[in-house]
């Protein structure tokens, strides 16, 4: 199977084939998968070398002429290096982009904490108007890219190693259930999914998917928290713990809940390794999540 | 596409009782008045944008990207007839679209929001590509900067980058009121000059001077103008 960022670049370099009005920018990160895409087209197809700030006020100007820009490097270079102009060069500017990032919170553990970004949502929800669209499989970045680049607004597209065995459908912005229960609720986050399920396996709990969760489908999760017994819900994400937890209270401000906030640590762990390693240390892995979720519930 | 604009609703004269509007002061000091010349030789003899045409792709952009003091820049776009002058009072009040930092999306003719510094140059950059990736190669974008505010990296960037690129529709004047703190070793030209840049330094009170560096031709090159005005200090 293809990458998350292998389909980024085979579905880019299609779109810019197609659409006349569709930019990319890169900051020499995936330089070589889009040579091609670069000699077809030269003029819309810009790397401005290892300069990140450079990268998104140069989408954000290309959006005031008209272009439909999409900037690509790892998360850490893409949403946190050069924030403000993300905040101001998009946001305050009133233009749109696509931000495409690859890395997410631990793709690179052996590359450590410098190229591990589990605080970029939590950040992009510091600024207004931000869609966040977090895909499980290749096939939902590939959907979700092209809802993208079809609109004209801001979206963050966080490409991941970490993957599902099979794609669901990424059509909508609504959470998809997936299996009904009656004892609480779970909601997870794109690449989370197969370990989500395999966590709950055999407990009678509901399951939505989730793979855009900006705008946060606050009708979908209050409605399966309406259906089961008690309001007890839990978020499970791929970035840091607790991104959603607001977005859930505030679905369920009219019903008695409890909400749990699963995800990445904000301590540093200082240790390489690799994915699975992480998975297990944040408590991600299908074991540390049963745990946790039946923690939750029995109380 | 016409090169011609709209005659000007008022003249150079004018343009200090125009800024004595939003100061309440007839007298305004050096550091009010440093981009007051450059903007009027822009905009009246080089910039080919009209209120008429303000939205026009192939309109040429000006970028204010050292957006503190911006009362000159508002009365040079009052004087062309961007607004009416009845907007200059409000200037920096809670109704008015004039703030002590410009935003695009309050004032006609303001291109681009600034206030922070060091985001205009790397937005002009964009701006070519993207005026460039459609085919238009007339418009020129030209941005003004502060020389304390090359001090931020980001212009760096945008600077060490166009420069190889070969961005000859992008132009930068650079208001040099010797403000930074560190002045910049071998001067600024030749920061411009390092990274492959045409770069004019001019007296920036000097209209004629100023009309040559800005029409001063640069095939191949992105354009610098070091304008040099009073010191701030």
């Amino acid at each position: 199977m293809d990458t998350m960022r292998d389909r980024f670049i085979t579905t880019t370099s299609r779109l810019l084939d197609e659409d006349p009005r569709l930019a990319l920018v890169l900051a020499e990160i995936s330089r070589d998968g889009f040579d091609t895409a670069a000699r077809a087209h030269p003029d819309r197809v810009v790397n401005v070398g290892i300069r990140e700030q450079l990268l998104i006020g140069v989408g954000a100007g290309m959006a005031l002429t008209g272009l439909r820009p999409v900037m690509h490097t790892f998360a850490s270079f893409l949403v946190e290096r050069p924030f403000e102009q993300v905040k101001l060069d998009l946001g305050h500017q009133g233009v749109g982009g696509v931000l495409v990032s690859s890395g997410a919170s631990y793709d690179w553990p052996a590359g450590g904490f410098t190229h591990m970004a589990p605080g970029d949502v939590a950040l992009l929800d510091t600024l207004d108007g931000w869609t966040v669209h977090v895909p499980g499989h290749p096939d939902e970045a590939e959907t979700l890219l092209r809802r993208a680049v079809a609109t004209d607004e801001r979206v963050y597209v966080r490409l991941s190693v970490q993957a599902n065995r099979t794609a669901r459908p990424a059509t909508g912005d609504a959470f998809v259930p997936l299996r009904r229960g009656t004892a609480g609720v779970v909601v997870a986050v794109g690449p989370v999914l197969d370990d989500v399920l395999a966590a709950t396996e055999g407990l009678d709990l509901t399951v939505l998917y989730a793979t855009t969760v900006r705008p946060f489908d606050a009708a979908g999760l209050r409605r399966a928290a309406g259906a089961v017994t008690a309001a007890d819900v839990v978020v499970v994400e791929p970035y840091l713990a607790g991104t959603s937890t607001g977005a859930a209270n505030d679905a369920l401000a009219d019903l008695p809940h409890r909400v749990l906030g699963l995800g990445v640590s904000r301590t540093e762990l200082r240790r390489y390794g690799g994915l699975e390693e992480h998975l297990v240390a944040h408590g991600l892995d299908p074991e540390g999540l049963r745990g946790r979720i039946t923690g939750f519930l029995r109380r | 596409m016409t090169h011609t604009t709209e005659a000007p609703v008022y003249g150079y004269d004018d343009l200090r009782r125009l800024m004595s509007l939003m100061t309440g002061d007839e007298k305004h000091g050096p550091a009010a008045l440093s981009t007051l010349d450059a903007l009027w030789v822009l905009y009246d003899r080089v910039l080919r944008v009209s209120p008429g045409a303000a939205d026009a792709p192939g309109r040429d952009r000006f970028l204010l990207s050292k957006g503190h003091g911006p009362m000159a820049y508002y009365a040079v776009l009052a004087s062309r007839g961007f607004f009416g002058e009845e907007l200059l009072p409000g200037f920096g009040s809670y109704d008015s679209p004039l703030g002590h930092h410009p935003d695009r999306l309050l004032v006609p003719g303001v291109e681009i929001g600034s206030g922070s510094l060091g985001h205009g140059l790397p937005l002009a950059v964009g701006s070519v590509l993207g005026l460039r990736a459609q085919g238009l190669t007339g418009p020129r974008v030209w941005v003004l900067t502060g020389d304390a505010e090359l001090d931020e990296g980001s212009n760096h960037e945008a600077i060490a980058y166009a420069g190889p690129a070969g961005l000859e529709q992008l132009h930068t004047v650079v208001i040099d009121n010797a403000s930074a703190t560190y002045a910049r070793p071998g001067g600024i030209a030749a920061r411009f000059e390092a990274a492959g840049w045409s770069a004019w330094t001019v007296d920036g009170t000097d209209h004629e001077a100023l009309h040559g560096a800005f029409a001063a031709p640069h095939p191949g090159q992105p354009h610098a103008v070091i304008a040099r005005v009073a010191s701030k200090h």
